[in-house]
């Protein structure tokens, strides 16, 4: 393989190839060698009775050296172009590939589900924006909305307000600092299902009289109190779902907006206190003002990661007694041989409802970038 | 307005020692300059005064308030740092405003001090202007601004000149010497630049290693430096110190040999010295104090010495000459018509009648 790649490394510029004949040879023998090894790659990839241990090799080498292989290619062959001409398609040689990609892994799906939100549930029949209509008008419909609504305000709430509160108070603490911060951002390290099983715990929920192992039923029952069922009284449910969403996200929370709040100038906050301030107006008209790109910034990015939130849902209750979201609905109605049309109009409207804060925070980025 | 008194103040950071018995009054209404080299304590000893930074032990008054465990927005003093801390997401005016709006200031009032604050310090225009669309001069006058708006008892400014270039930087020293004039207030001044110190400064407080090495008006701190530290500290280019010199008379003449040449000490100090004939003295002299042989100013005490030219400064209004004899150099500031050149033997006059003296083993001047 890297015998292969060693000519195409060095004939890519083409300087020293200056005789006609043998820069024409090069450039027509070139690709079809590549292409012929490719070709034989990839044959040899879909081959059962192959060695696998080589199958693995070649496809690690291709896909590593392949692209690259690839990138020279085409590099050298607008190399063989006239100057302006090569000058002008030299841009998309590099760009090209990623539109393409672009196009094919996300433009054509998107297009393709508006396609589809427009038909009936197995897609045979075009019913026009009768999904939509669906989703704003039917009750269970409305419901997921709703609980969509209140993941969206409580969440980004929640976690921004506990961050915020938790970076300025680990900011004091001193050499347990680092510390600290690992402990509130694990949870963000630890995938949904894996924190849906940790509050299953927190949550679970045994018959009156019988010893309770919930964590939360456990302290409930100490003090006197009968068994609550976390998950499955509403509008509780709702609530003790929000709060494991919470939970994960806080960690991130707080380390985005500690790194704000270390980029504060202490001799500001010296000059404030001078001024008169107490602790708490330091905390509301300096540090708080200062940091609002970044308190926004990690609001938006919440309220997109909330907006998809189906995996919590999913493990916890499944929608159950009037927790369902859009992104769960949207799973149950494509997947569970619900009604594809509906699940795509979902899907729409997700990335509909997605969309302002991904541009949002796009632009802050490049505003503090610039 | 108010007085500011340092009473056996330490400041220590664990084992390391910041400010060492630090004991200062400071009378009401004066331009009092801290000044050392970095790392000397000066700026703990501001921070400690405006309460930015905890007093290990001793007293620090404002007034006749020991103000020790009050904090820093009750001991009615405001400050200008290095660095300006404005708020960046405020409007000049709204900087300004701050602490007298935490005062709960009447609107009317704050309106009226503000507007009069911006207009005599020239920066009325820029009021609805936010820090980071200021220039760096603006930004420092704006800072003053915020300071004074409160009318402080006690003015602190920690190096608020050290981000400014060299041009603005001269502008801001008279315009805060006049700012003062005008005030009437007690300003206290941090500074690692003698240059700041001696021209703005009242009396000026040389620190170093945490340790007051002496207070005095800038003329006496050139004139009469307590100590090898001082002396070196303040002018520039700095004073000429040979270290090994002996004290010695010969035949009625008291005579400094500091290994490389011998000049005799003048006669009105030959009663001074006497207790120290025999021992190991520092003898000073400033470069200012050696003139070329050609051009010897009046009504001084002259020394002819030899020496080497090594290195010849061309500055214009003087020429700065680096001296070589037997392996140690020094430096002489002379008429800028001597006729030096590099690699000559040449004749300069060291004026003994400013010449200083200072004990080997504690560095303090013989007086």
């Amino acid at each position: 393989m890297s015998t292969q790649t060693q000519p195409v490394r060095q004939k890519s510029p083409g300087d020293w190839l200056t005789s006609g004949p043998l820069r024409f040879l090069v450039s027509i023998g070139v690709p079809v060698i590549a292409f012929l090894f490719l070709r034989w790659s990839f044959v040899l990839l879909r081959d059962q009775e192959a060695n696998r241990i080589l199958v693995a090799f070649i496809a690690l080498t291709i896909g590593v050296f392949g692209v690259w292989i690839l990138y020279l290619l085409t590099y050298y062959l607008t190399e063989q172009l006239p100057e302006r001409l090569g000058e002008r398609v030299r841009p998309f040689v590099f760009v090209g590939p990623a539109m393409v990609i672009l196009f094919i892994f996300l433009l054509y799906p998107i297009g393709h589900t508006f396609y589809l939100s427009l038909m009936n549930a197995d897609s045979e029949e075009f019913i026009g924006l009768k999904n939509y209509r669906t989703i704003f008008t039917d009750e269970q419909m409305l419901i997921t909305l709703r609980n969509n609504g209140l993941w969206l305000i409580s969440v980004p709430l929640f976690s921004v307000s506990f961050g915020l509160i938790v970076a300025v108070l680990v900011d004091r603490i001193g050499r347990w600092e680092s510390t600290a911060k690992a402990f509130i951002f694990l949870p963000m390290a630890i995938s949904a299902v894996g924190a849906g099983v940790v509050w299953k715990f927190m949550y679970f929920v045994r018959a009156e009289g019988e010893i309770q192992i919930g964590f939360l039923n456990a302290i409930i029952t100490k003090i006197g109190g009968s068994p609550t069922n976390f998950l499955e009284t509403i509008p509780l449910n709702n609530l003790a779902l929000i709060i494991i969403m919470t939970w994960m996200v806080t960690g991130y929370c707080m380390v985005v907006i500690s790194a704000g709040i270390k980029n504060v100038s202490t001799e500001v906050l010296e000059a404030a206190r001078m001024d008169g301030a107490n602790e708490l107006q330091v905390f509301f008209r300096i540090i708080v003002p200062i940091i609002r790109p970044t308190l926004i910034t990690v609001g938006t990015t919440v309220l997109i990661w909330v907006l998809k939130v189906f995996d919590i849902v999913y493990v916890m209750t499944n929608g159950r007694r009037d927790t369902q979201v859009v992104a769960n609905q949207m799973y149950t109605e494509l997947f569970r041989g619900g009604s594809v049309g509906l699940g795509s109009a979902l899907a729409i409207l997700l990335l509909v409802a997605v969309s302002p804060f991904i541009v949002s925070n796009v632009r802050e980025l490049r505003r503090r970038r610039a | 307005m108010a007085s500011v008194s340092y009473r056996n103040v330490w400041k220590r950071w664990g084992d390391v020692v910041a400010v060492h018995d630090l004991n200062i009054d400071i009378p009401d209404g004066e331009f009092l300059v801290f000044v050392g080299p970095s790392g000397c304590g000066k700026s703990t000893s501001l921070r400690m005064l405006a309460g930015l930074e905890e007093i290990s032990d001793g007293e620090i008054l404002i007034g006749d308030r020991v103000v020790n465990n009050v904090a820093p927005k009750d001991r009615d003093i405001a400050m200008v740092f290095q660095s300006y801390a404005l708020y960046p997401h405020m409007t000049v005016y709204d900087n300004m405003a701050f602490g007298l709006r935490l005062r709960r200031t009447p609107k009317q009032v704050i309106d009226e001090r503000v507007r009069e604050t911006a207009a005599s310090l020239g920066i009325e225009q820029l009021l609805d202007r936010r820090p980071r669309q200021l220039s760096g001069g603006q930004r420092q006058r704006v800072a003053v601004g915020r300071a004074i708006v409160r009318e402080p008892a006690v003015f602190l400014l920690d190096e608020p000149l050290s981000n400014l270039d060299a041009k603005l930087r001269v502008e801001a020293r008279t315009f805060i010497s006049k700012l003062h004039q005008r005030l009437g207030t007690t300003f206290i001044y941090v500074t690692h630049d003698q240059v700041e110190a001696m021209t703005m400064g009242q009396r000026i407080a040389v620190l170093n290693a945490g340790k007051l090495m002496q207070i005095d008006t800038p003329t006496n701190l050139y004139d009469h430096p307590g100590n090898v530290f001082v002396a070196g500290f303040i002018g520039s280019p700095s004073m000429n110190f040979f270290d090994n010199s002996t004290l010695f008379e010969e035949g009625g003449k008291m005579i400094v040999d500091t290994g490389y040449f011998r000049v005799e000490v003048q006669k009105e100090r030959h009663e001074l010295y006497r207790p120290h004939l025999g021992k190991k003295v520092v003898f000073g002299i400033r470069p200012d104090n050696i003139a070329h042989s050609q051009f010897v100013p009046p009504g001084i005490i002259p020394a002819p010495v030899e020496a080497n030219v090594d290195v010849v400064e061309e500055m214009g209004h003087e020429k700065i000459l680096y001296l070589e004899e037997g392996g140690k150099t020094f430096l002489a500031r002379v008429d800028p018509r001597s006729d030096v050149r590099v690699g000559q033997r040449t004749q300069v006059i060291f004026n003994m009648a400013v010449m200083h003296l200072f004990d080997a083993e504690t560095e303090q001047a013989l007086q």
